[in-house]
């Protein structure tokens, strides 16, 4: 009976695991991303403004820093994002490296130069942070140092990727560096915890915060809409390299007649 | 063993070779990594002789004295003080009582040479009137 039930469980999970490959085709996944990009769009455009209209009114002046901290709003989404997507794109890279799905190198490609956008805004916005605040743009501190190592990767792996010209090669070769780059993410993130940093501590993490909660709650609607904003930005870019590479086969010349 | 198989093997023994040589190259390189060393550090004698490096610690309450361009003041971990002298603008946050890290030389008088302050600032974000209240509660407290 126990056996029986076992069975029809592994073929349950089978067929929605066979539904899930489905999308693993470029042919199936590019009018599914394109029906989703709309809907990140608008949810992007909501916690945005919802996320400015508190970090710009409703958000208390900083006891310490007065208005300038409220930098912190774009400063800490941005550097947020910019390690989750690398280790995202390491994961759809990785997974292209191993089981040769071609959907997943396409989406690490794609991810790349956002990821690389948000840690250039997380770098420019600390330097303009860092003046008033410390005293300096740029000091060669741990945290600085191992983000502007994360800028670099980004832009290593987009210019790896770019200079082979074969696209199949080129995904194993920018996986293989996707996947060594990710021991710097745990180095960004503790990096204020390991070693001595004019870099202060986090003022959030999963147990507690210190910061004033509609601070925080502002915070927490912008980093929402980096992340619609992130994922809408990453289907469309997808979708143009899906184009771009499958631009022999049939159903493309469809698409775009 | 399946090709795939093979390939997630070598992936992810690749993997944690790069993580273990990235655990020792840390540890190797433990002190050259951080920014700066406290007082205590440096009166133990850990600190680089002859050459400029960074101090970091607070500056000890009341003890910031200005002189023309000069500001003198003492930077303390709390165990340790040394005194530092430094000419040229302090930024916005250097304070009585909070986190600040000196870059420059200690003289053979003990007075550490400043060529640049930085201010640390913590990791607290509050209203005024809530700091206010935090202060007010360690006054109470330290009577």
């Amino acid at each position: 009976m126990g056996d029986h039930g076992g069975i029809e469980d592994c073929i349950r999970v089978s067929q929605s695991i066979v539904q899930w490959f489905r999308f693993a085709s470029p042919q199936s996944f590019y009018p599914l991303a394109g029906r989703m990009v709309p809907w990140f769009w608008a949810a992007a455009a909501i916690f945005g403004i919802a996320g400015l209209w508190m970090s710009f009114f409703v958000a208390p002046t900083d006891a310490q820093q007065g208005e300038g901290y409220r930098i912190i709003f774009v400063h800490v989404p941005a550097s947020w994002m910019s390690m989750f997507i690398y280790l995202v794109m390491a994961f759809w890279a990785g997974l292209g490296l191993a089981l040769n799905t071609r959907v997943s190198s396409m989406m690490a490609q794609a991810l790349a130069p956002t990821g690389a956008l948000m840690a250039a805004l997380s770098l420019w916005t600390g330097a303009l942070w860092g003046k008033p605040m410390w005293g300096a743009w740029w000091v060669w501190d741990a945290r600085l140092t191992s983000e502007l190592i994360l800028f670099f990767l980004y832009l290593g792996f987009m210019a790896l990727q770019a200079a082979i010209d074969d696209p199949r090669r080129a995904d194993k070769a920018g996986a293989i560096l996707a996947l060594v780059g990710v021991v710097n993410i745990p180095i960004i993130y503790f990096s204020v915890k390991w070693w001595n940093t004019l870099h202060q501590g986090s003022s959030v993490n999963l147990a507690k915060s210190s910061m004033a909660t509609t601070m925080l709650w502002g915070m927490l609607l912008m980093a929402l809409a980096f992340w619609m904003y992130s994922i809408a930005v990453a289907l469309m870019r997808v979708r143009a390299i899906i184009l771009e590479r499958e631009r022999h086969t049939e159903w493309v010349k469809h698409a775009v007649a | 063993m399946k090709p795939r198989q093979k390939r997630i093997a070598l992936i992810a023994g690749g993997l944690a070779s790069i993580a273990l040589a990235a655990v020792l190259t840390l540890n190797a390189l433990d002190s050259n990594i951080a920014l700066y060393v406290t007082p205590t550090e440096v009166l133990a004698g850990k600190a680089p002789q002859g050459k400029a490096f960074r101090i970091g610690g607070l500056v000890k309450e009341g003890s910031v004295k200005r002189q023309d361009m000069t500001v003198r003041f003492i930077i303390t971990d709390t165990a340790k003080d040394i005194p530092v002298a430094y000419t040229g603008i302090l930024p916005d946050l250097f304070r009585d009582g909070k986190g600040a890290v000196v870059q420059g030389r200690l003289g053979g008088d003990g007075v550490f040479a400043a060529t640049e302050v930085l201010a640390k600032h913590d990791e607290n974000y509050m209203p005024p009137e809530a700091q206010h209240a935090v202060d007010q509660a360690r006054k109470g407290n330290a009577k």
